[in-house]
C-alpha cells in the first residue's frame, strides 16, 4: 500500500471517524482528497471506481469505506446477521492477495479495529479454507476463481448475507479476458444474493473507464446513474498527474539487430544502466527471452551484483525467495515477465527496464510505473529495442507516453463457455428458475446483450449436450423439476464441477526435477519448475536447454517429469522464441506508420534506424500512412511476396493461411510463409510480381475482404489455432474435464482428443453453440479476425506494389525470421548482403554496409542470380529495372 | 484409391487406404476397431457425465458404407471392439437399421474384442472370438509372437499411427504395422485415437527390425522406413 506521502491540501474529513484522523496524523501523514471521496460516496451507498496512478494510496482508499464501516458498526447487535465476510477484495494475482493482507493488516494492528482479514486462494489449504467457511473473517482477499467456488456452495445464500461491499483490484487487467467473465457472473449472481451490495473498482488509466463503469454497475438498477449510454454506471473518481515518468531508449554503440529478440547487443549497456541505479526491475515479453537476458547479464557481470531472475515457469518456492529478497532491498536488478506487471509493491525500484517491443502505450506505462512507488516522483524507464522495427515500436509507445494515450484493449462480450460453467454453478448452490437467473445475468454489463435463445441453449448444453440428436436426455446433468426449477440430477456433478472451476486452461505443462546420474531418474531430484510439453516434445535426449539461470541436459521423461541433469556446457538450445502473448496494439502500429510515412520523425530515432529507413526510400518506398506496402522480388531459387500491415502476428498469421490458399488457386504455387508483428512473407516457385503484374490475380483482388468468406471457413475447417481454441472452449465449458494430474490413471478423465470431437462436431452440427463459442473466440483471440478484417478494408484501393530485382532493407528482417527456422550458416550474411547490394564477405569489413557507405555494386552476384534466372527467366523482361542505390549515406 | 498388395505368411492380401484389409480369394473385408457409441459412453455413466457429440457412430458408418460400396465384399470381418462397451448397441437406436442393410447379401463376422466381449443378436451377423482362414488367424488382441512360423496373424486392438516429420511438419496418421507373419491393423473409428508404432507395446510383437510400417494416405497406402518414424512424447495414449 501506497500511503507514505501526503498532500498539502487540508482534507475534508466529513465521513472520516476520530480513530482514522488520528492515526493518518500519528503517521505524520494527511487522507488524500481522493481517498476521502471515495469513503464519502461508498457511505452514500455508491458504487466508485477509482482510477488512479500507481502511488496514488488506491488501495488505502479501496479499503478505507469497509475499516470505517466495520468500525463504526463495531459488535453485532442481537438478531443481526453476522455470518460471512463484509467485504471481498478480488485481484488477478495471489500474490497480490498475500501482499496486500500483509499490507492491510498494519492499519489494522495499529488503530487495534476488531477486523479479521484472511487470504484464501488456490494456494489455501483445505483445512484453512474449511475454517473460513465456519469462521469467516470479515474481510476476504480472494481470486476469481474462489469467488466461483464460494458461490457454488449449498450454504451460500447464508453465507454472503453480510457481504457488504467487493473490491476489485487491478480491475483494468481483469476484466479483459475471461476470468473477467467469469467474474463478471460472480458478481452478478453475489448482487442477487446480498442486495445492495456496493462495488469498489481500481485500476490504472484505461481508454475507456465508462466501460469499467459499467461493469462495476448493475445494469437493471435503477439507482445508479443513466449517462445517456443507456447504461447504469458506478461513479467515477479519476486521479490524474502524477509526474510524467522519465523514458529513454537505450543508447548503445553496438550495431543493432536486423531480426530476433535477445536483445544481446545492448547487455553491456544495460549492465551499465543497472550500476548505475539502487534497484532496476527488468521486463521483457516471454519467458525465454528473461532466460536469455538472465544469462547475458550474468556473464557480463564483472562486480557480482545480486541479480535475480523470476518467471512463471519458475518453481514456487523460488519466486517467493526472489520475491523476500527483493523486498528486503537485498537484490540490485530482477529479470521479469508479466509474472510481476500488477501491483505488488517492490520497495525501492528506482528503474524499469524494459527489453523488446512494448507492444501497447498503456502496457508501457503500467510496467514503467513500477518504478519509484510514488506518485510525485517520475518513474524512470529505459527502453531497450531488440530489434530495428522494435526501435520504431519503442519510439512510438514513447511518443504516446508522452501525449497520454491509452490504447488498452475494450470490453468484449461475455464468453459462451464461461457462462456455460456458470449455469452449472448455479445449480450446484441450489435449484434455480431460468427466467431469474437469466435476468441475474443480464444485470451484468458482460453478458447485458444476451439473449434468451442463445441462454436457453446454454442451459441446453449444460443439461444433456445440447445436440440436436437427444441421446442424452435420460442421463441429464440437469433437469427441470416439476416445480419449474432446474437441479442437478446427481450429487456427484457437483464434485466435478468444483474440480473444473475457472477459465485458465494452460499447455499442459512438464515438472522439470533435477537429478545428479541418469539412473536415479523416477527417484525424486530438486524440482526447477515447470515447461510447455510442447517445448519438450521437440527436445532429444542429451539436448541442453536454458532454464532457471542454468544450462541443464534433457534426459528423459517418465509420467509427467522431465529429467535433467546439470550440463557440462554454457552453450544451450535455448527456449525458442514463440513469440510473445501480446499482439501489437492497433494505435501504436498506426503510430509507427505515421513514422515510416514522415521523414521529419526520424531524427528521433537511433541513427542506425534512420539511416535503414533513408535506404529503404532510396531501394523501394516507403507507404504513406493508410497505404499497405507490398513488395515482391526473386531470391535463390525462389520467390518472394513481403507486404508490411503492421497489424500484430495473429492477424498476420491469418492473412498467411488465407493468402497461401489463395495463390495456390492463382498457380503461384507457394511454398510457406511467416508473419511477424510488422509484417508477412510468403515464397512460392512463381513469380508473383509478375503474377500481380498481370493482375492475375491483381493484388487488389488477392487482399479482398471476401477472403474473410468461403476461404476463411475452408481454412478454419483444418486449422490448428481454432481446434485448440476449440479445446479452451471445450474445458471451460465443462465439455471434457481439466487433467489433473494423478487422475490420469484411474480412468476417470475423457481421453478422447479434442481434435477429433472438433472435427466430428463440426461435420455433424456445425451450428453447436460450443462451435459458436469457439468461433467467437477465434475472432479476437488466437485468429485475430476481426483485426485482420478491419486492416482489409483500411487497404481497398490503398495497396502500392513494388515489384524488386532483390529483397529491400525493409523486407530483410521477416527473411531472417524464416531463416532462424530453416536456413543455416552463412545463409543471414548472404541475405544481408545481397539487400545492401554488395557481394558477401565485404559485410566482413565491418558494420553495417547501409551505413557505412560500404563499396556497392548492383550487377555482381553470379552465385545469387543463376538461380534466379533459371527459374523465372520468362518473366525477367518484365521486372522493373533495379533500384540501384547511388551513394552511401548514413 | 490404389490398394497395397502384400503377403502375410504366403497368403496374399491388399492393404486398403481407408484403413482395412482385403482378401481376394474370399472376397472379405477386414476392419477393426470401430468402437461404435464411443462418444455416447461417456454420457451415460451415473458418475461420469461428458456429453460428448453423438455423432461418431454415424460418421464411422458412413466411411464404413462408403468402401463396402467400394469393394462389394461377400464377407466382412469387424476384428473386436467394435463397440466401445457393453452398452453400445442398445444405444444404436435407429443406427441399428443401417448396420443390417450393410449386411444385406453378405456374411457378416464380429469378433469379440475386449471392449465388446458379448454381442446381442439384434445387431445381426455372425459372432466368434476368433476366426482361421487360408491358415491366416484373426482375432482382436495380438497372439504372443509368432516367431515367424508358419501362420500368419491379423489383429488390431492396437490402433497404431505413425509420425513422421517432413519439412518442418509433423504428420501423424493412422499405419498398419506388420512383419511376414503379422498384421496390425489400424483403428477404423473415427473417434479412436492412437498409439505410436514406435511405442514398446509393439516391440512385443514383432522382433527387431521386422517392423514394417503402412502409413494411410488420402488415395493409397505408403510404406515407411524405419528411420523416418518419430516416437509421440505424449505418454498418455489416447486411446
Amino acid at each position: 500500500m501506497e500511503m507514505d506521502d501526503a498532500l498539502t491540501k487540508a482534507p475534508d474529513s466529513g465521513g472520516l471517524p476520530a480513530l482514522f484522523s488520528d492515526w493518518f496524523a500519528g503517521r505524520g501523514w494527511q487522507p488524500r482528497p481522493h481517498q476521502l471521496d471515495l469513503l464519502a460516496r461508498a457511505q452514500a451507498g455508491h458504487s466508485v471506481l477509482l482510477i488512479a496512478p500507481t502511488g496514488a494510496g488506491k488501495t488505502m482508499a479501496g479499503f478505507l469505506p469497509s475499516l470505517v464501516d466495520l468500525h463504526q458498526s463495531g459488535p453485532a447487535r442481537p438478531g443481526e446477521p453476522v455470518f460471512g465476510p463484509h467485504t471481498l477484495y478480488v485481484s488477478p494475482l495471489k500474490a497480490l492477495a498475500v501482499d496486500i493482507e500483509r499490507n492491510l493488516t498494519q492499519p489494522v494492528t495499529e488503530m487495534d479495529l476488531p477486523i479479521r482479514i484472511e487470504t484464501r486462494t488456490g494456494d489455501t489449504s483445505a483445512h484453512k479454507r474449511r475454517r473460513q467457511k465456519i469462521v469467516p473473517p470479515d474481510i476476504l482477499l480472494t481470486t476469481p476463481e474462489q469467488i466461483a467456488l464460494l458461490i457454488a456452495q449449498k450454504d451460500a445464500r447464508r453465507f454472503f448475507l453480510r457481504l457488504k461491499t467487493i473490491i476489485f483490484d487491478e480491475l483494468h487487467s481483469l476484466v479483459i479476458s475471461k476470468r473477467g467473465d467469469l467474474l463478471a457472473l460472480g458478481l452478478s449472481r453475489l448482487r442477487a444474493l446480498a442486495p445492495g451490495l456496493q462495488t469498489i473498482g481500481l485500476s490504472a488509466t484505461v481508454a475507456e473507464p465508462d466501460d469499467l463503469c459499467a461493469w462495476l454497475a448493475a445494469q437493471h438498477d435503477e439507482t445508479t446513474d443513466n449517462v445517456g449510454t443507456g447504461r447504469s454506471l458506478a461513479d467515477r473518481i479519476e486521479v490524474t498527474g502524477g509526474a510524467r515518468p522519465q523514458i529513454n531508449i537505450i543508447e548503445t554503440e553496438e550495431r543493432m539487430p536486423w531480426s530476433g529478440h535477445s536483445a544481446r547487443h545492448a547487455i553491456p549497456a544495460i549492465y551499465e544502466a543497472v550500476k548505475a541505479h539502487r534497484t532496476s526491475l527488468l521486463f521483457v515479453n516471454t519467458r525465454s527471452q528473461a532466460e536469455l537476458l538472465f544469462q547475458g547479464l550474468w556473464a557480463a557481470n564483472a562486480d557480482s551484483l545480486p541479480i535475480a531472475l523470476h518467471h512463471g515457469s519458475l518453481d514456487q518456492g523460488q519466486r517467493r525467495k526472489v520475491e523476500a529478497a527483493m523486498a528486503a532491498g537485498k537484490l540490485r536488478a530482477v529479470v521479469a515477465t508479466s509474472t510481476l506487471d500488477l501491483g505488488i509493491d517492490w520497495g525501492d525500484v528506482d528503474l524499469v527496464i524494459h527489453v523488446g517491443a512494448p507492444k501497447g502505450a498503456s502496457r508501457l506505462a503500467q510496467r514503467i510505473g513500477r518504478a519509484n512507488h510514488r506518485m510525485d516522483e517520475p518513474s524512470r524507464g529505459l527502453l531497450v529495442p531488440a530489434n530495428r522495427f522494435e526501435a520504431l515500436e519503442c519510439q512510438a509507445a514513447l511518443n504516446a507516453n508522452y501525449l497520454g494515450h491509452q490504447d488498452t484493449p475494450a470490453l468484449k462480450p461475455g464468453a459462451l463457455d464461461v457462462l456455460c460453467q456458470h449455469i452449472l454453478g448455479a445449480a450446484v448452490a441450489e435449484p434455480f428458475d431460468a427466467v431469474t437467473l437469466f435476468n441475474e445475468i443480464t444485470a451484468s454489463e458482460s453478458y447485458r446483450t444476451l439473449d434468451w435463445e442463445t441462454f436457453e441453449r446454454c442451459v441446453d448444453f449444460v443439461a444433456t449436450g445440447g445436440y440436436a440428436l437427444r441421446v442424452y436426455e435420460r442421463h441429464a446433468r440437469i433437469r427441470k423439476r416439476k416445480d419449474g426449477l432446474w437441479a442437478l440430477t446427481h450429487p456427484r456433478i457437483a464434485q466435478q464441477y468444483r474440480l473444473n472451476v475457472g477459465t485458465i486452461v494452460e499447455a499442459p505443462m512438464l515438472l522439470i526435477r533435477q537429478i545428479r546420474r541418469v539412473s536415479s531418474i523416477g527417484r525424486g531430484g530438486r524440482a526447477l519448475g515447470k515447461i510447455e510439453e510442447g517445448f519438450i516434445e521437440a527436445l532429444v535426449k542429451g539436448d541442453t536447454f536454458r532454464f532457471s539461470g542454468t544450462t541443464l541436459r534433457f534426459e528423459g521423461i517418465r509420467e509427467n517429469t522431465v529429467y535433467v541433469t546439470p550440463a557440462q556446457t554454457e552453450d544451450a538450445r535455448i527456449p525458442s522464441y514463440a513469440g510473445g502473448k501480446f499482439p501489437l496494439s492497433t494505435y501504436l502500429a498506426d503510430v509507427v506508420r505515421g513514422m515510416l510515412a514522415d521523414p521529419q520523425s526520424w531524427d528521433q530515432l537511433p541513427p542506425q534506424v534512420a539511416g535503414w529507413l533513408r535506404l529503404q526510400a532510396e531501394k523501394s518506398l516507403l507507404p504513406k500512412r493508410d497505404q499497405l506496402l507490398v513488395e515482391t522480388f526473386p531470391r535463390a531459387d525462389k520467390f518472394y511476396m513481403v507486404a508490411f500491415p503492421f497489424e500484430g502476428r495473429l492477424a498476420h498469421q491469418t492473412l498467411g493461411m488465407l493468402l497461401t490458399r489463395r495463390l495456390e488457386r492463382a498457380g503461384a504455387r507457394p511454398l510457406g510463409f511467416v508473419a511477424s508483428d510488422y509484417s508477412i512473407a510468403v515464397w512460392g516457385l512463381r513469380d508473383m510480381g509478375a503474377i500481380f503484374a498481370r493482375g492475375e490475380p491483381s493484388l487488389g483482388a488477392l487482399f479482398d475482404e471476401d477472403m474473410l468468406g468461403d476461404d476463411l471457413e475452408d481454412w478454419l475447417a483444418d486449422s490448428y489455432m481454432l481446434k485448440r481454441t476449440f479445446r479452451t472452449c471445450a474445458v471451460i465449458s465443462g465439455l471434457i474435464q481439466r487433467r489433473h494430474p494423478g487422475l490420469e490413471k484411474t480412468g476417470r478423465q475423457v481421453t478422447v482428443s479434442t481434435d477429433l470431437i472438433y472435427d466430428v462436431l463440426r461435420e455433424h452440427e456445425p451450428d453447436h453453440i460450443l462451435l459458436q463459442a469457439t468461433r467467437d473466440d477465434a475472432a479476437s483471440g488466437l485468429l485475430d479476425i476481426r483485426r485482420l478484417g478491419e486492416m482489409l478494408s483500411r487497404i481497398k484501393g490503398r495497396i502500392v506494389h513494388q515489384q524488386l530485382e532483390r529483397v529491400s532493407p525493409l523486407s530483410v528482417p521477416i527473411l531472417l525470421d524464416i531463416g532462424r527456422e530453416a536456413v543455416a550458416g552463412d545463409a543471414n550474411d548472404d541475405l544481408i548482403a545481397e539487400a545492401a547490394g554488395i557481394a558477401p564477405g565485404e559485410l566482413e569489413t565491418g558494420g553495417d554496409p547501409w551505413t557505412n557507405g560500404a563499396a556497392v555494386n548492383d550487377g555482381i552476384e553470379p552465385a545469387i542470380r543463376q538461380p534466379r534466372d533459371r527459374a523465372g527467366g520468362r518473366s525477367e523482361g518484365r521486372r522493373r529495372p533495379a533500384r540501384r542505390r547511388s551513394s552511401g549515406n548514413g | 484409391m490404389a490398394e497395397l498388395p502384400v503377403h502375410l505368411a504366403g497368403v496374399r492380401i491388399a492393404l486398403d487406404p481407408a484403413g482395412a484389409v482385403w482378401l481376394p480369394d474370399h472376397r472379405a473385408l477386414i476392419v477393426a476397431d470401430l468402437h461404435l457409441e464411443k462418444a455416447t459412453s461417456f454420457g451415460v455413466g451415473r458418475v461420469r457425465k461428458n456429453f460428448l457429440p453423438p455423432y461418431d457412430t454415424r460418421a464411422t458408418l458412413l466411411n464404413l458404407t462408403q468402401l463396402i460400396a467400394r469393394r462389394n465384399p461377400a464377407l466382412v470381418i469387424c476384428l473386436g471392439d467394435s463397440f466401445h462397451d457393453r452398452g453400445g448397441p442398445d444405444r444404436l437406436g435407429d443406427q441399428t437399421r443401417q448396420i443390417t442393410a450393410l449386411q444385406a447379401g453378405r456374411d457378416w463376422l464380429w469378433i469379440t474384442g475386449n471392449h465388446d466381449p458379448e454381442l446381442p443378436a439384434h445387431i445381426g451377423g455372425d459372432v466368434a472370438d476368433h476366426i482361421q482362414l487360408d491358415g491366416l488367424h484373426l482375432c482382436h488382441e495380438p497372439g504372443e509372437s509368432t516367431g515367424g512360423g508358419d501362420s500368419g496373424n491379423i489383429a488390431g486392438h492396437l490402433h497404431p499411427v505413425a509420425k513422421i516429420r517432413t519439412r518442418g511438419r509433423t504428420v501423424r496418421r493412422r499405419a498398419f504395422v506388420c512383419d511376414q507373419s503379422r498384421l496390425i491393423v489400424p483403428a477404423f473409428g473415427v473417434l479412436t485415437g492412437g498409439l505410436n508404432v514406435l511405442d514398446p507395446a509393439f516391440a512385443r510383437y514383432f522382433g527387431h527390425g521386422g517392423l514394417r510400417t503402412y502409413m494411410l494416405g488420402t488415395r493409397q497406402v505408403h510404406a515407411i522406413g524405419a528411420a523416418a518414424l518419430r516416437p509421440d512424447r505424449d505418454r498418455t495414449a489416447r486411446v
